[in-house]
């Protein structure tokens, strides 16, 4: 975790404008913060302090609000996240077919905590609230890839297909 | 649309059309003769539906089947443990865990030959005269679906199939026929409560928006925040039959004089994000939402907003707070919304599946809701049942329908022959029904007499195997989590009662800790700011009141009954059993067991991590988790 944190911001000239253009585009609408935000992310992958600056000088709305506003969801990430983001689910009917088993063993398989990534920057794993597949349960996502019906023994076999 | 008769004329031209997917019998739509139905809900999808739908449309096309046989990619069925499903219309063919592969065997023998493969129909399907039809099997024979009408039936990406349906005709009717407090009196009179959590009356909420309209800005805004840990059902509308919801808001906007919506929508709905997206620039282009509606001039139109993974947003004030941009917290009422809302205007907020039934109240009419259901809960509840249940999906039943009928019946029962233990309802401000309760009809008021409530519907089975001490740990885990922070109690009790749970299934506790847990939770209920906060604490206190003697042994005897909390097991070998086969040994991730080959093996408990791994991988069941 200790070494994602210093990752230097490395945001290109063409995420700029097209995070500059995003925002004229929301000029004037009111309550316009949250989709900002959610489009910034999806520009540079994460909200880096240097694109809160950017958002906040453009939209003229204080530092401390947009930190405020950021750091309140759990969508918004102020770190940025691993090549290929795993998801487990922990919403009642997946934890009711075990899968606190298979989050435990991701943690031991890839050697982090929930919310930290790896230090290759490569996996980063995290719990969430119900993707809404609870027929498929327990279920996790890897990217937007869907994986249903989980034991802990498929793991090791599902990471090594992204090695 | 400028015209009730325009929208008649797609009706008529698409009724037969979709008519051929109903139980009505109609065999025939024009030139074609068959539908093959592939659910393209967020469960099935995640089983490659899609995909299934592509070469279902290339094998077609390839045997020239094109135009006879057409396939339609529809929102959830609700049977969703079965996934993916197939379903082939006019007779109602129910096919499960449907692979690619399967597909040309399917549109050879089948689709080709009239001979549907009974190797991958849904085995309760198959009779000794024949394959009877899908709404003839448990799950789906006692449903009532009203907020699901369409689901699972309609191609949710076409605004034709929803007109075909009836569509868009409440709010015509509405338009041209009705008062304002006409509308509100049927809704009244239907009996119709929130179907997000509170039970509030809807036309009661409707009623106090309506002053002084025409002079000030409102807002109508729909919650689909859907925030309860393993409930879809707001999902399974959003993706299934997007328009529904656009109907009853504009109707909504009627009423209390409001030509602005915003749906609130989770952003973990990919599907229902794109699918609302897609609907809402048709329902602009046929001009059923936008300026001079019917050429009535109404105006109303409507705006997506995306949540951000917040579960206190579900709370009105909070997700009004999210909206205009801030950090969601919620604010103390009075003054409620409907007074002072969204940018302080008055605004009304209702649940999507309570939208979902607003056009079928104006079209069939108050009596009609009001004849299902109990005293006083009407009409039907659209359940989530998920957990330790064979059919796991969808269900919408009347209300009053007991929980055995749901869980034995319709859910098919528990899986592996275990014994029903509790039902987990309302999320995390509900609490767990044990099977003293398996007979009491389901509705409102009795669901909070037993001390649990309705919420938005998530129904959570578990058996023998579930320790309610740790469940109860988990959505204290989660309201600790998602605690926004703003008021004390909520904030420092939930924490404070997670580290008395916390001590009792680690050992630790004695009980004056029960005492300790009862006196915060009562100080929460009273004091929080939020129906959130003021309801955390119901998960702890249904457990304590219905599994106290399962409390009790985790604190006296330092034992888990169900053998689930690890500080309190203990594994050992049973030396008759054991045939020295090393397993055990070698897959120990601690180095815990000990042993000669061909001689029983041992147990270090200082060193044993209680992963149970030895568990899996012995053969000869010679382990015991006590």
């Amino acid at each position: 975790m200790s070494l994602v944190k210093t990752v230097p911001f490395q945001g290109t000239k063409e995420q700029e404008e097209k995070l500059l253009e995003m925002i004229r585009a929301h000029k004037g609408q009111k309550g316009a913060l949250m989709p900002v935000l959610q489009q910034a992310q999806d520009i540079y992958g994460y909200l880096p302090i240097e694109v809160q600056k950017i958002i906040s000088d453009e939209m003229e709305i204080p530092m401390e609000k947009i930190y405020g506003v950021a750091t309140f969801y759990a969508q918004f990430a102020l770190q940025p996240k691993g090549k290929y983001r795993i998801s487990v689910c922990l919403g009642t009917a997946c934890y009711v077919k075990g899968s606190g088993k298979i989050y435990e063993k991701l943690q031991e398989a890839l050697q982090i905590q929930g919310g930290e990534c790896t230090l290759d920057g490569k996996f980063s794993l995290e719990a969430c609230r119900c993707v809404g597949a609870c027929g498929l349960a327990p279920v996790m996502t890897i990217n937007d890839e869907v994986y249903g019906r989980l034991v802990p023994d498929d793991i090791q076999g599902i990471l090594e297909k992204y090695q | 649309m400028r015209s009730l008769e325009e929208l008649n004329a797609i009706r008529d031209k698409v009724k037969d059309h979709v008519g051929l997917r109903t139980e009505s019998g109609q065999t025939k739509d024009g030139e074609v003769r068959a539908h093959v139905l592939v659910c393209a809900g967020t469960g099935c999808t995640s089983s490659n539906s899609l995909q299934i739908a592509d070469k279902l449309e290339e094998e077609l096309k390839a045997g020239g089947l094109d135009k006879e046989i057409h396939v339609v990619r529809t929102g959830c069925h609700g049977l969703c443990a079965l996934g993916p499903i197939m379903i082939v219309y006019p007779e109602a063919v129910f096919y499960s865990m449907v692979t690619v592969d399967d597909v040309h065997e399917i549109v050879e023998e089948h689709l080709k030959n009239g001979r549907p493969v009974t190797r991958l129909v849904y085995d309760e399907t198959i009779t000794e005269s024949g394959i009877k039809s899908m709404h003839e099997t448990n799950f789906y024979k006692k449903q009532h679906r009203v907020a699901l009408r369409n689901c699972g039936l309609i191609n949710p990406e076409d605004i034709e199939e929803y007109i075909g349906r009836d569509g868009y005709q409440a709010l015509a009717k509405v338009l041209k026929e009705m008062s304002p407090e006409d509308v509100v009196k049927c809704i009244l009179d239907s009996g119709l409560r929130g179907r997000g959590g509170g039970g509030f009356p809807t036309g009661r909420k409707w009623q106090l928006a309506m002053g002084n309209r025409g002079n000030v800005q409102k807002y109508v805004c729909c919650n689909a925040d859907e925030g309860d840990p393993g409930a879809f059902m707001d999902r399974s509308v959003l993706e299934g039959d997007p328009h529904v919801v656009f109907e009853a808001m504009a109707i909504a906007g009627y009423v209390i004089g409001a030509n602005q919506g915003y749906i609130y929508v989770r952003a973990e709905y990919p599907i229902a994000v794109n699918r609302l997206n897609i609907a809402l620039k048709q329902a602009r282009e046929y001009g059923l939402l936008g300026k001079d509606i019917f050429g009535t001039g109404f105006d109303f139109d409507i705006d997506l907003r995306l949540g951000a993974g917040a579960f206190v947003c579900g709370e009105e004030t909070a997700l009004m707070t999210s909206i205009e941009g801030n950090r969601g917290e919620p604010h103390p009422r009075p003054p409620f919304p409907a007074v002072k809302g969204l940018w302080e205007k008055p605004t009304i907020l209702n649940n999507v599946e309570t939208y979902a039934n607003i056009p079928q109240i104006i079209l069939q009419g108050a009596d009609w809701f009001a004849s299902m259901g109990t005293e006083k809960s009407k009409g039907t509840k659209v359940f989530a049942l998920g957990g330790k249940v064979k059919n796991v999906g969808l269900v919408e039943i009347p209300m009053g329908t007991t929980l055995r009928e749901i869980v034995e019946e319709i859910g098919g029962g528990i899986p592996g022959g275990k014994k029903f233990k509790a039902a987990q309802t309302g999320g995390p401000s509900g609490g767990c029904i044990s099977a003293d309760n398996y007979d009491i009809p389901i509705d409102y008021d009795n669901l909070v007499a037993i001390g649990s409530m309705m919420g938005s519907g998530g129904l959570i089975v578990m058996d023998e195997e579930t320790c309610m001490v740790d469940i109860a740990k988990f959505f204290l885990e989660f309201t600790v989590d998602e605690s926004c922070g703003k008021c004390t109690p909520c904030r420092i009790g939930t924490t404070r009662l997670l580290e008395l749970l916390n001590k009792i299934t680690e050992g630790r506790a004695t009980m004056e800790d029960l005492d300790k847990i009862e006196e915060i939770a009562s100080y929460m209920k009273q004091n929080a700011l939020c129906a959130l906060g003021q309801t955390a604490a119901n998960p702890v206190l249904s457990t304590l009141s219905n599994f106290r003697d399962e409390y009790i042994a985790h604190i006296q005897d330092k034992k888990c009954p169900a053998g689930v909390c690890k500080s309190l097991l203990s594994y050992t070998i049973d030396p008759e059993k054991c045939k020295g086969c090393t397993m055990c040994a070698k897959n120990c991730p601690a180095g815990a067991i000990t042993g000669e080959k061909k001689k029983p093996h041992e147990i270090d408990p200082s060193k044993c991590v209680k992963c149970g791994v030895c568990m899996t991988k012995c053969k000869f069941d010679a382990i015991e988790k006590k």
